[in-house]
Order: C-alpha cells, then sequence, then structure tokens
C-alpha cells in the first residue's frame, strides 16, 4: 500500500452572523466580519487527522484567497496537518461554482497523487455544496457527499462511508482516489498541538501560487470562466410583521396568544 | 468566456430530473413538474421528465398526469440505487445528444450530488438552492433566485452563454401540481450503457427511517437551542396544537431531533398558516425556512432576539415558564370546543 496523501481543501469565510447588510448600497458589508475557516471544512481536517493517525500517511492542505489567508493555513498546520498551499491571484476571482472547482483541482494536480480530497459538505456563504462533485468531476475520480462517517477499509484501497440521505442513510464504499465531502460537526476538531505550534506559524512553509505558476487556462478562471452571471441583486423583501409583544404573566402571555391565534386553532 | 457545449439556437425543450424511492416521487420533483410546466407554456417548449430506475417499471404515467408533455424512462440495474457516475453518465450522455435548453433537479442531497458533477461535465452554469424560478421576459433566459447569507440578500442568477441552464430548487418551494389522470404524453424507453467504470461505487446498505414532511405542514411548532433539548415538551405543545414538529440547525446538530425536521437554509423551506417558535435566535439560516409562513409566534427569552423582528406575536419569556402554561391553555381550548 502506498503511503495515504490526503489533501484536505480549507475555504476562508466570513463569520456569518458578523456581515451586515448595507440597505442604501443593497450591498454585503463584510468589512466588520471576521474571517474563519469554514466550519464543516474544519470538521473535513479533523477526518483527515483522524484518518492520518490510523493509517500514517500525510496532509497537504489547499485554500484560494489573498495572501493573508496564510494564517489560517498555520492554524491547520499546528492541528497537524504537513504541507500547505495558497492558491492567489486576482484572476480566481469572482469565480462560479465552475471555475472555483476548475482552480483547485489545478491546484491538487500540482500538489500531486493523492488518495483522499476531504471537503466540508457546503460553504457557510455559499451553502450550495457544489464545489466537491466539480473537482471529483475536473479530477475524473469518485465523489462520496454529504458523509458523516469516513473510514479506509481493504487495505486503503477503499472508502467507506456512511452518507445521510433526507430521510435516512446510506452506507457507501468508493475505490480510491476520491473525493469525499463531510457534514457539519461530525467530529470534534482537535486543538493546537502546541509542540507545532512554533513550527507551523514561524517555520513552516506556505506555498502560494498564481495562476501562473500552474500555467492555468485563464479563461477557465474567474469571473471569464464563470458561465453564470449575477443578473440582479436586491435586500430580501422582509415580510412586514406585527411584532407584537404580548405582556403579562406566563399565564397571561398564554391566553393572549390564545386569543390571537384563534383563527388557526382547529379539532381533529 | 465558457463556450458552450451546444449552440443556445439549437438548445431546447425544459427537462426536469425526477427522483423516486420505493415507488414515490420526491416531493421536489412533483414540485418541479408543476413549475417546469408553467414555465415550459411560458417558453411554448416541451416538459421533459427524466425518469432513471433499475427496472423500468418507474412511474411514466405519474410524470405526466402531474405535467410532463414526454417521458425519457432510462432503466439498467446500476440505476436501481442512485450512484453518482451512472447517473451522471445517462443523463449528460442524453443531453449531449438531444440538447435541452434548461434542466431543473431538486436540491436534495443526491440533486445536488448529481447537479454538481453535471454541470462541469457539461461545461455550464448551475444555478443552486434557487428559491423561485422565472423565465426573463426579454432574454428569455432562465432566471434563478438564490438567497445569500440566510435571507439576507437576494440576488438573480442567470446562465446566458451555456446550455443547458441548470438550477437546482429547494424542497417546499413550489406548490404540488394536482394528478391529472386524463393528460397524456409519449413515454420512450432509453437504451442505456453504462461502462464498468462508472460502478465501482457500490452502496452496502440503506436504512430510512420514513422521513417526516415538514414542507406540507399547516401548523408547526418549531425548537431551537433555547429548547435545550427538552423536545418531549415541544411535543406536548404539538399535539395540543395538532401540529408537526420542526427543529433548527442548532437543534439537530445537538441530536436532539432527527434532521428531517430541520427548517432554514439547510433544512427545509416551509409554508404553514402558523409557525410556532420556541428558543430559536432567529438567524437569518432559519428564518429563510419560515418566511413564508402566514403568522408568526415567537417565545425567546431574549428581549433583542433578531427572531422577534420577523414575528407577528412575540413573547419574550422564558419558555419553560410559558409553554406548560399555554399547553394547558391550548387544552382547555379544544375540550371547551369539543364539549
Amino acid at each position: 500500500m502506498r503511503e495515504p496523501h490526503s489533501i484536505v481543501c480549507l475555504k476562508v469565510v466570513p463569520k456569518s452572523e458578523e456581515v451586515t447588510i448595507n440597505s442604501e448600497t443593497r450591498t454585503l458589508d463584510r468589512s466588520k466580519a471576521r474571517s474563519e475557516i469554514n466550519s464543516p471544512d474544519m470538521n473535513a481536517l479533523e477526518a483527515a487527522l483522524t484518518l492520518k493517525q490510523r493509517h500514517g500517511g500525510r496532509i497537504s492542505l489547499l485554500s484560494m484567497g489573498p495572501p493573508l489567508f496564510d494564517q489560517y493555513l498555520r492554524l491547520g498546520l499546528a492541528m497537524g496537518a504537513d504541507a500547505a498551499y495558497l492558491m492567489s491571484d486576482r484572476v480566481f476571482g469572482g469565480a462560479d461554482t465552475l471555475a472555483t472547482s476548475y482552480a483547485l483541482a489545478e491546484g491538487i494536480r500540482a500538489i500531486g497523487e493523492f488518495s483522499i480530497i476531504f471537503c466540508g459538505d457546503e460553504s457557510s456563504d455559499g451553502a450550495t455544496g457544489q464545489v466537491p462533485p466539480g473537482i471529483a468531476e475536473w479530477l475524473s475520480v469518485p465523489q462520496v457527499t454529504y458523509a458523516s462517517r469516513v473510514q479506509v477499509v481493504n487495505s486503503g484501497q477503499v472508502l467507506r462511508a456512511r452518507r445521510e440521505l433526507g430521510s435516512g442513510f446510506e452506507i457507501i464504499e468508493a475505490p480510491l482516489p476520491c473525493v469525499v465531502s463531510v457534514k457539519q460537526d461530525i467530529n470534534e476538531p482537535r486543538f493546537l498541538d502546541f509542540q507545532r505550534y512554533d513550527w507551523a506559524m514561524n517555520e513552516a512553509e506556505v506555498t502560494v501560487w498564481a495562476a501562473s505558476d500552474l500555467h492555468l487556462d485563464e479563461s477557465r478562471l474567474g469571473l471569464a470562466g464563470s458561465p453564470t452571471i449575477v443578473a440582479g441583486v436586491n435586500v430580501a423583501r422582509s415580510s412586514e410583521r406585527r411584532r407584537e409583544f404580548l405582556e403579562g404573566s406566563p399565564q397571561e402571555k398564554a391566553d393572549r396568544l390564545i386569543e390571537k391565534i384563534r383563527p388557526w386553532l382547529r379539532v381533529g | 468566456m465558457v463556450e458552450s457545449i451546444y449552440p443556445s439556437k439549437d438548445a431546447h425543450g425544459i427537462w426536469v430530473y425526477l427522483e423516486h424511492t420505493g415507488g414515490r416521487f420526491e416531493g421536489v420533483s412533483l414540485e418541479l413538474l408543476g413549475r417546469g410546466r408553467a414555465l415550459a407554456d411560458t417558453t411554448g417548449e416541451n416538459l421533459t421528465a427524466l425518469l432513471l430506475s433499475g427496472d423500468g417499471s418507474a412511474l411514466a404515467e405519474e410524470a405526466l398526469g402531474y405535467g410532463a408533455d414526454e417521458v425519457l424512462l432510462a432503466h439498467h440495474p446500476a440505476l436501481s440505487v442512485y450512484t453518482t457516475l451512472p447517473s451522471a453518465r445517462v443523463v449528460a450522455d442524453l443531453i449531449i445528444h438531444r440538447r435541452p435548453n434548461i434542466l431543473l433537479l431538486g436540491a436534495t442531497v443526491n440533486g445536488r450530488d448529481l447537479a454538481g458533477r453535471l454541470a462541469v461535465r457539461l461545461l455550464t452554469g448551475l444555478t443552486a438552492d434557487c428559491t423561485d424560478l422565472l423565465i426573463d421576459k426579454e432574454s428569455g433566459l432562465l432566471s434563478g433566485e438564490v438567497t445569500g447569507f440566510g435571507q439576507g440578500i437576494l440576488a438573480t442568477i442567470q446562465c446566458p452563454d451555456t446550455r443547458p441552464q441548470m438550477a437546482t430548487v429547494r424542497p417546499g418551494v413550489f406548490a404540488r401540481p394536482v394528478f391529472d389522470p386524463a393528460r397524456c404524453g409519449r413515454t420512450e424507453v432509453i437504451a442505456v450503457e453504462i461502462p464498468e467504470d462508472d460502478q465501482h461505487v457500490q452502496v452496502l446498505r440503506q436504512s430510512s427511517r420514513r422521513g417526516v414532511d415538514i414542507t406540507q405542514a399547516e401548523r408547526l411548532v418549531i425548537g431551537g437551542r433555547g429548547i435545550q433539548g427538552d423536545f418531549a415538551l415541544l411535543r406536548r405543545l404539538a399535539r395540543a396544537l395538532n401540529a408537526d414538529l420542526g427543529a433548527t440547525r442548532v437543534a439537530v446538530d445537538q441530536g436532539w431531533i432527527g434532521h428531517d425536521r430541520m427548517v432554514g437554509q439547510t433544512g427545509s423551506v416551509t409554508r404553514p398558516k402558523l409557525a410556532l417558535v420556541c428558543g430559536a435566535s432567529g438567524a437569518m439560516q432559519f428564518t429563510v425556512g419560515i418566511q413564508e409562513s402566514e403568522t408568526i409566534v415567537a417565545i425567546n427569552s431574549d428581549p433583542e432576539a433578531p427572531i422577534f423582528e420577523v414575528a407577528d406575536y412575540c413573547i419574550a419569556d422564558d419558555v419553560f415558564q410559558v409553554l406548560p402554561q399555554l399547553i394547558e391553555a391550548l387544552d382547555r381550548e379544544m375540550a371547551g370546543r369539543k364539549g
């Protein structure tokens, strides 16, 4: 069995509870929002670290974004990853899922052979879950999405996972190499390893790639490589609500509420 | 610019990918047939239903009765249980040969799994998790409405140059059409070849809790973090109200209640007449799942909780104080009505 090599895709997202909406310009205001690693991506990293403990091998981290995102990759290195790569170039900007998955797949190719690509099932800011299947298609490998449990069986040749379906689950096996996307909160991401901390923060190298370093086809990147366009943006219609506060003791509040909702009560 | 694999002037027809288990359609598949029918009537195109199954005994007549003009029925043993690659193979090959204008899928676990794969294989645009679909009057393009950051921002996404225009739609967004047994159309059985290489992923077993469908609930009691796991209390309230039970993501992630009852961006969009929200703070990712409710009641001990911004009737008090009183009052109310 070849030494397993996992690649974990990490997305840095603004903390969604700190993003506000500028009601005049009708745009998202991220200026006050701090960033964090997308939550299910942390669970993906933890799943990769657990596999590394059991089967050995190494873990590479891959992200896309401005150079200062290297600090987030360093956190992953301090948790136990071995190498980190950051794709940083303005031409990556404005990418939809087609262009994003193309760029990430090319980054993965540049890192080299892999056994498993780990991703979070969706991002807190996009929440569409379309990038992991896209990466798998660009790389022509199988995909296992919405996994809640991941293990490697059959002498390291097969990924076995539990997939959460809308109303149940399934146990699925896919030959390696493959892409797996894991659901949020399937595990408890570990704390930083303080013995690795200084190395990760100061000595470890985060490889930064521009598009030209990877000889990427620029027509497939960013806005140019995105077949979808945003035709309009609006602040969501906020349905006018009464916002009527009911006062009194708990019992009085309950009784007042019954008066208000009586039309919707029905026997049967 | 990304080049289309076939020119848009040759693209014709609206296709809907249908999901089914145990001889029944997924709710969202019916909803897509209903909306697809309306879109097809707008553009003057045919509505085609894609039906993949293990043995060909699937639901073609039903698809016609729910609004399709035509059913493409593909069957192969490798299609009996959904895995990505066989389904992607069949759908992509059909699309490349028949050149549809639009392809719609449900934003279910497997619908998203397939859509993301297909969009890259077909090198086309995918508008994911739409909350509405329209045909743009001027351009004739499919316009998908999506929400960003919960319900805060609404964006309209189009795919002007590449075909097919793909979209996934969340369950519960569109109304289910009425079945019309008199509707007729044609069913075409498709010869399917699936290469060995596409068949290496195996589903070892499946377990289905018979999923609860809260998207059709008329009355809904929803619990959040503030319920602290006491869903027994909420069940009593739901029983007193003759309501279904829903939950926020936090409550589901805590394991307090099943995933099929999750309301919000990653759960279901609901449209009950009455939603009673208990102990939920009101994050946008949640409120997108209740905003279509006729009346919203919120109970939360924090008077500053954002949930009160989107509620009709607000009770700023301890849920554990109010709910027992409310249950008692409801029981009295119902007993009074019966008597």
